[in-house]
């Protein structure tokens, strides 16, 4: 069992941080969440139906080595049905002349930038990403940083795990052996 | 009527209720189920008149043909459980699912084994690619791909659903091996002989033949009840009522 | 929702394209399987004709299953999995896009080049285009029961052996009606009616199966 009495709501326009030590559980929750892991005790509750405003970034990338950037996210946004300009997408993430090199020749951070410029594409209304801060870097989280406020004070719901910390009126939730903790 | 076939399924869909249950009926069931399988058994293989053709050789099939039909049963009850997990997530068909396989895969062992044995004075051969010898190997195959499945899988939930999916995909394969087999006898015509249809069977061979098949069966059902008690024990090891159970006295109990 | 069938579709065939291993594989394999039974069983016309059909069928069978190990992993493990999962659309979509793309580009090869190797197995002539059409029909059935145990085996590490003993028993009635149609015009004898049969089998398949592998995939995900 990985944590009990959790109980929270979170609602549009707001930044939850989950944070706890490695194995607490933080990957486990978000899967349950959007609706990926089915094996638990307990009740999630969307206001209405979530895969349409569902903006979900797991813990590995989804991003394909053989396909080139441009691919990747044209891929991703044909799927989750956004309607945003890909290659404007992936220059706001600095990958501006990396559109035709496959996703295996680029670095790790430059495939999480990939994956991270699906929150450039719009459209969606709740975002649960996991640990999306890894692999890049200080470039990289001062413009996920900036993209993560300017969607939250334009109404979306944030949700994601990491140490770094967006804001200070960020709402935490903390899990750990004991129990999980909503801190602010 | 209706009603109390819903009640039952509420009832026995439920853990505790289930656990309850298991405890009433196991301490009678096991003594029936010996007691008629012994005497089903004793009247075949002892009582019994021989066959004129066959001679006593036939009686093995008061082996044989129980274990067969409780394999294919148990299989399609598998079947049955695996899409009521799968449609409802009811977790007792899971558990349920789970208890079915060790006892039916041994039967399907068994129904070829005894088959084998049998054709050997009747067909010359212990092992004939007969359509209802090659049926019982392919579900012995399908039984222990779902045992395969299952102990690959390490949370139990997962594995059972997985089971599930393979069990219900499995018994339609089974209606198409059925057929499929069949086929391939027509192919070659004459090369198999006929074991003996049930039909030629008279009342002094057919009672105790249907004893012993209700006494497998019963004995089937007392091991699943027992599984699926083990098994509904060890899944919620960690709710009040098992932590009671364990550890009366203080009500923590172990893990 | 049939854009992002296309968008799937032209996915899938680019993924297999980049990695033409993957296809060239399974093909490079059904050959040399073939090619053993010449040489363990006897070089002698008569006898390999007698088992051509059975030979060629189960080196195909076996070419599909091996293929079909690694359709999800690469997905699974870099994540692409989950977004298809959490996407708007059934899974369905994307699922039999990728289906699709693999029978395109793993079954309908092997179907084109079966009757080369059939007539290597000494099959007569007039009967090579049945065993085209016997691999082509039961090909895509092969692709979808085995992409079922593909799809509840991808999270785990020992795929491979195990992926066989759950698909090869569910592969059976496929191969005994493939390898029948073969033997039935090898006979002289009309084969319609064991294409229609394979064909039902196929529609079946099409019918339950991709639904079935995205349930699979669900599962395996831990739902």
């Amino acid at each position: 069992m990985l944590f009990r009495d959790l109980d929270f709501s979170a609602h549009d326009g707001q930044i939850w941080q989950i944070t706890g030590a490695n194995g607490a559980g933080k990957t486990t929750l978000l899967r349950i969440l959007v609706g990926l892991h089915g094996f638990y005790e307990g009740e999630v509750r969307w206001d209405g139906p979530l895969a349409p405003s569902l903006l979900y970034l797991g813990h590995q990338p989804g991003v394909r080595e053989e396909l080139t950037a441009r691919e990747n996210l044209r891929y991703s946004q044909a799927l989750a049905g956004q309607s945003g300009d890909v290659d404007a997408a992936l220059d706001a993430l600095g990958l501006y002349g990396f559109e035709d090199v496959p996703a295996g020749r680029l670095s790790a951070g430059q495939k999480r930038r990939i994956a991270l410029a699906r929150l450039w594409l719009g459209d969606k209304r709740v975002w649960v990403l996991d640990e999306p801060f890894t692999a890049i870097d200080q470039d990289g989280v001062a413009r996920l940083d900036a993209r993560l406020r300017e969607a939250a004070a334009a109404g979306t719901l944030v949700l994601y795990t990491s140490h770094h910390r967006v804001g200070e009126d960020v709402h935490r939730l903390h899990l750990s052996g004991a129990g999980a903790e909503v801190l602010a | 009527m209706w009603k109390t076939i819903k009640r039952w399924y509420h009832q026995l869909g439920s853990p505790r209720y289930f656990y309850g249950f298991c405890n009433a009926v196991l301490p009678w069931l096991v003594p029936i189920a010996l007691v008629v399988l012994v005497v089903g058994l004793a009247w075949g293989l002892a009582w019994a008149p021989v066959e004129r053709y066959q001679g006593d050789s036939y009686r093995i099939i008061y082996i044989h043909v129980p274990a067969s039909s409780g394999a294919l049963m148990g299989y399609i009850a598998m079947g049955v459980a695996g899409l009521v997990a799968l449609v409802w997530r009811m977790k007792m068909a899971e558990v349920m699912l789970k208890a079915l396989a060790p006892f039916g895969a041994v039967l399907a062992a068994v129904s070829l084994i005894t088959g084998a044995l049998w054709g050997k004075p009747t067909w010359g051969t212990y092992w004939q690619w007969d359509a209802r010898m090659t049926s019982m190997l392919i579900l012995l195959f399908l039984y222990l791909g779902i045992i395969a499945l299952q102990s690959a899988i390490r949370d139990p939930r997962q594995a059972a659903r997985a089971a599930s999916l393979l069990a219900v995909v499995g018994v339609i394969n089974v209606v198409i091996v059925k057929y499929s087999v069949e086929w391939l006898q027509t192919l070659h015509q004459g090369a198999t002989l006929k074991m003996v249809g049930e039909s030629s069977i008279n009342d002094a061979m057919k009672y105790p033949l249907l004893i012993s098949m209700l006494g497998l069966w019963l004995l089937y059902a007392a091991n699943v009840l027992i599984r699926a008690r083990a098994e509904v024990l060890s899944r919620e090891r960690r709710s009040g009522w098992v932590r009671k159970l364990v550890a009366p006295g203080d009500g923590k109990g172990g893990r | 929702m049939s854009a992002i069938w296309w968008a799937s579709l032209r996915r899938e065939l680019t993924l297999i394209w980049r990695a033409p291993a993957d296809m060239v594989q399974p093909l490079f394999f059904f050959v040399v399987v073939v090619s053993l039974f010449p040489l363990g069983l006897s070089p002698k016309p008569e006898l390999l004709a007698l088992v051509a059909p059975g030979a060629v069928w189960v080196a195909a069978l076996l070419a599909v299953m091996l293929s079909l190990d690694g359709l999800f992993r690469r997905d699974q493990e870099s994540g692409a999995l989950d977004q298809m999962l959490t996407a708007p659309v059934v899974t369905v979509v994307p699922v039999s896009a990728k289906l699709l793309a693999h029978w395109l580009l793993t079954g309908l090869p092997l179907a084109l080049i079966a009757p080369l190797l059939g007539y290597m197995m000494q099959l007569p002539v007039a009967v090579l285009d049945t065993l085209m059409v016997s691999v082509l029909l039961g090909t895509p059935t092969l692709t979808v029961v085995g992409a079922i145990g593909a799809a509840l085996t991808v999270g785990l590490n020992r795929g491979g052996i195990l992926l066989a003993v759950l698909v090869l028993p569910l592969y059976i009635p496929v191969l005994v009606f493939g390898a029948g149609v073969v033997r039935t015009a090898q006979d002289g004898l009309p084969t319609d009616g064991l294409l229609a049969v394979l064909g039902a089998i196929l529609a079946l398949a099409l019918s339950l199966g991709p639904v079935a592998v995205a349930l699979g995939l669900r599962i395996s995900a831990g739902d």
